[in-house]
């Protein structure tokens, strides 16, 4: 530690540390545009000039190193001239478009220009003008605005991991760009848009709609992965303008993605559903809220046997919605409620932990030294955590993964790309290199397998890791063999002594646990004395009566083709949705539009386990309410007792209570099943589900629904395989899973093994096919 | 002797005549009552009367929608939606000027940085319904087409003091 003193303050420091972070935590403001807490120091703008004493001329609080005995000055003559005569510099190149500009009120240029700045300008030459760029559908360029801070470059370099913008040009001809024409494709470039001092670089589906003074800032938490970063809804008129991240240095840090960040267009897209409706011989019709909740309750309250109703509820619900949801389910006497919508084996339940969850904080797993990711694609499915998984690469840790694709990462990573049967194979290959022997199927599994090179490298660096996690991916979760997997994984991370975790899914994957929202769980992730039928069960045998909670059927179930069937089948599908569509309209007799992200209070629980709570932030679009009202008005009209909620927080407190003492806990118990339901004879799909498909929301964000991450459905093959099938690029082509097909066009993609064909599910054109991982035909248009 | 001279002074009626002779000069000098509305005042070119919004000469509105006037307004009589026009540019969708609201305070003109929204010195106008106190982007630019002339000689005229 060393003592300086800054405008004749003591404060204490500690050795090294930039002055410009000592006097940030000082609570003494120093002017700076290149400067950003989380990107390196780049000492370029020359706006935090301040006078230290003794040096002859004043410094960068930035870049100058604080020593024992400094004095230093912020407000002086000399360092307000040298700010004065940067902030001059700054200016001449510096177009006074401030009235069209979107930064106009929240610019830093401008605030730094009336702290700093001359009132008057001396400059009477040209400006500079640089045309704007187009850099895809979600930041729109101003160039001729650009100071130089470099801070969206740095962003590139250092966070995003991919350098997509850079500087050309010297001096007066400096120009930051993309060096060739193209789009930011990263999934988190909307993060420049904060980052930029000025209106270079701002976001193009909110240009021009209000300005900063006009909007209200609420908290809200994301809703779109497991991470729960933490978000600033900026309102006008009851209306969710934009969204900016909000600073939790223990799970976001201060960045979101870009899913967060522009998923609120889908708010207010054309087929929200505003009013309850109800099917009269095939015709939708307006009606009532008493009519549609009468005739929903007097609907669910005929079918009479309880093990008949199925509740199907999206992980995306909040934690309130959840529990009650499976409390009205239960109350009508069934115990057929799940939440794993996208989930491709279910027999491992019972054996799986109850409150399964990341195995370590979000903030940790940059201190690892060595991950094992089996069927993940972490920087698409939860950016966050994969920012988190590249800090810790870029330091050293050995990171490896076994996929079925093969990754575009922004870090250097062992990847074993293999079809979904071969990921079991590797796994336990994995297994076998370290010693380990699993009991049950794993011991069977393991037993056959062989340790090559590749499954030794991963487990020594597992093996001779500090710390080390094996984590399981949404892909895995989605994997016919998932209950192998998880046991294989378990057996891996236990063989090794690293950390066994859950990336999971959806905001409220971990939550949904918690809820009891689960066939076999009760609240507070007790074992349930009766089991009920878990979500492929209720498909494959179809019920008579469903409770669609936010699940829209097509695009968020496993097997698209399967949920069809047994929703057709059924007498009474009630739909408790924010959007309509024409899946959703075949499929339901009675829809009860609720409200969306930003319009609900509620809570998610995140991958690592926090709660975290939010209050509405506008009121529900047209007649649409909060879930958790419309299911506890559900509850009072079937006559179920202690429904009495009339809050979200005292929902929340009930389930709070009962989960006091739950610990998160990934043990796993074994499985005696060892036939691989992925090994078939033809070709396999693999249905990943794309960033932009993952929910309503996401799937209506025009802005999102243009990016390069939001391709069209496609069947996506490697030349050899499309060569066997008599397939050539750009050919459309027909595919057959479980007899039923659909016309796609061919893409021929390198990134996929032999023996699969990846058939991306939750998009247009993919709703009539069968499961995520099954056997599928091509055949030739 | 303050007792005696108001004794005198109420006794002669001195105020009386003193008022009288005032009415008495006014009787024979030159009469300014303005017989409106066959007459009217002199108005000034920094009268603050009804609204207008002007274009420029070659038809494109000046308005870009910067709402600075919205911000300025102590009224909160303006409101303003944004977004970008077909061809990139920031345009207004709406710009109402409640008149029932307004209080012809000028700071609107004051603050626009593109002389679009200005007060006319128009100050003769009626409304029959409770919408029509609403002065719509139509209106304005209606009315900024109709008087421009006037206006761009008042701003001329005020140029050096502003």
């Amino acid at each position: 530690m060393v003592t300086i003193e800054v405008n004749g303050r003591e404060l204490k420091a500690k050795a090294g540390d930039m002055l410009i972070e000592v006097t940030d935590e000082a609570g003494i403001d120093i002017p700076r545009f290149c400067y950003h807490k989380k990107l390196s120091i780049s000492a370029s703008c020359r706006q935090c000039l301040v006078e230290v004493k003794n040096a002859p001329k004043p410094l960068p609080a930035c870049a100058t190193p604080v020593m024992e005995g400094m004095k230093v000055f912020t407000r002086s003559p000399l360092a307000l001239a040298a700010q004065k005569g940067t902030m001059e510099f700054l200016l001449i190149n510096h177009p006074l478009d401030c009235p069209i500009c979107d930064q106009g009120g929240e610019c830093e240029l401008q605030d730094v220009a009336v702290a700093c700045g001359s009132d008057a300008s001396r400059f009477v030459e040209g400006k500079r003008v640089v045309p704007a760029k187009n850099i895809g559908p979600l930041i729109a360029t101003e160039m001729t605005r650009c100071i130089h801070c470099t801070r969206c470059v740095r962003f590139g370099e250092e966070i995003a991991g991919i350098r997509e913008m850079g500087a050309t040009g010297r001096g007066e001809h400096m120009v930051i760009g993309t060096y060739i024409e193209k789009s930011i494709d990263s999934e988190l470039s909307g993060n420049i848009i904060d980052l930029c001092p000025v209106g270079a670089l701002t976001s193009k589906p909110f240009r021009f709609s209000a300005r900063a003074w006009e909007l209200t800032q609420v908290e809200g938490v994301a809703p779109h992965d497991s991470v729960g970063s933490n978000l600033h809804l900026h309102l006008r008129s009851n209306k969710v303008m934009r969204v900016a991240p909000k600073d939790n240095e223990s799970i976001n840090e201060c960045w979101i993605s870009d899913r967060d960040r522009f998923s609120y267009q889908g708010l207010y897209s054309d087929d929200r559903l505003t009013v309850p409706k109800i099917k009269q011989s095939g015709e939708w019709q307006d009606v009532t809220w008493e009519v549609a909740l009468d005739m929903a309750a007097a609907g669910l309250q005929e079918i009479g046997e309880g093990e008949q109703i199925a509740t199907l509820v999206s992980p995306s619900s909040t934690l309130e919605e959840l529990y009650l949801a499976q409390k009205v389910t239960r109350g009508l006497g069934s115990n057929n409620i799940d939440y794993r919508l996208r989930q491709g084996d279910f027999r491992l339940d019972g054996a799986e932990p109850a409150f399964s969850w990341l195995g370590l904080k979000i903030s940790e797993i940059e201190n690892l030294n060595a991950a094992l990711l089996v069927g993940s694609n972490t920087r698409k499915e939860q950016p966050i955590l994969a920012h988190n998984l590249r800090k810790a690469a870029v330091s050293g840790a050995k990171v490896h993964f076994i996929n079925p694709l093969q990754l575009e990462l922004n870090y250097t990573a062992g990847q074993q790309l293999t079809t979904p049967a071969g990921m079991v194979q590797s796994l336990a290959a994995v297994a076998k290199a370290l010693g380990a022997t699993g009991e049950g199927a794993a011991a069977k599994v393991i037993d056959k397998a062989v340790a090559d090179d590749d499954a030794k490298a991963i487990a020594s660096a597992l093996k001779d890791a500090d710390k080390a996690a094996v984590m399981l991916g949404n892909i895995a979760a989605a994997h016919p063999d998932y209950s192998i997997l998880c046991v294989l994984a378990s057996v891996v991370a236990n063989a090794s002594g690293a950390t066994f975790g859950f990336l999971a899914e959806a905001a409220n994957s971990v939550g949904a646990r918690l809820a009891g929202a689960m066939p076999h769980l009760l609240p507070g992730a007790k074992v349930a004395a009766e089991k009920g039928l878990d979500v492929m069960k209720l498909q494959k045998l179809p019920r008579k009566g469903y409770l669609l909670l936010g699940a829209e059927p097509g695009y968020d179930f496993w097997d698209a083709g399967l949920t069809r069937n047994a929703l057709e089948s059924a007498d009474l599908v009630v739909a408790l949705n924010t959007h309509t569509s024409p899946a959703l309209e075949a499929a339901a007799d009675i829809m009860l539009p609720i409200a969306a992200f930003a319009e609900t209070s509620g809570t998610y629980v995140n991958t690592a386990g926090e709660w975290q709570s939010f209050r509405g932030a506008v009121k529900p679009l047209g007649e649409a309410r909060p879930a958790w009202k419309v299911l506890r008005v559900l509850g009072n009209l079937l006559d179920q007792e202690d429904c009495e909620y009339t809050s979200s927080e005292q929902v929340r407190d009930e389930l709070a209570s009962l989960c006091e003492g739950v610990m998160p806990d990934n043990s796993v118990g074994k499985t005696e099943s060892a036939d691989l339901q992925s090994a078939v004879d033809g070709l396999i799909r693999i249905g990943d589900v794309p960033p932009y498909a993952l929910d309503s929301l996401v799937r209506r964000a025009s802005a999102l629904q243009q990016t390069k991450d939001a391709a069209p459905a496609a069947i996506c093959i490697n030349a050899e395989e499309a060569k066997k099938a008599g397939l050539a690029d750009c050919d459309s082509a027909v595919v057959t899973q479980d007899g039923r097909e659909a016309t796609l066009p061919v893409s021929i993609d390198a990134n996929i093994p032999d023996g699969c064909v990846r058939i991306s599910a939750g998009l247009a054109g993919t709703e009539t096919l069968g499961a995520q991982f099954g056997e599928v035909t091509l055949e030739k248009a | 002797m303050n007792a005696l001279t108001n004794y005198f002074k109420s006794l002669f009626l001195l105020e009386l005549f003193r008022g009288l002779g005032v009415t008495g000069r006014y009787l024979f000098k030159r009469k300014f009552t303005v017989m409106y509305p066959e007459e009217k005042a002199p108005v000034s070119p920094r009268f603050r009367g009804l609204h207008a919004q002007r274009r420029y000469p070659n038809g494109e509105e000046r308005c870009i929608a910067c709402k600075l006037c919205e911000a300025t307004c102590p009224a909160l009589a303006i409101t303003i939606e944004a977004e970008p026009r077909d061809d990139g540019s920031r345009r207004t969708t709406r710009y109402d000027i409640d008149l029932f609201k307004c209080i012809f305070c000028g700071y609107c003109q004051e603050s626009c940085p593109v002389d679009a929204i200005v007060e006319t010195r128009l100050y003769e106008y009626h409304f029959e319904n409770r919408e029509d106190s609403l002065m719509t982007k139509a209106k304005l630019l209606a009315m900024g087409d109709k008087y421009e002339s006037q206006i761009a000689a008042d701003l001329e005229a005020q140029a050096k003091h502003r």
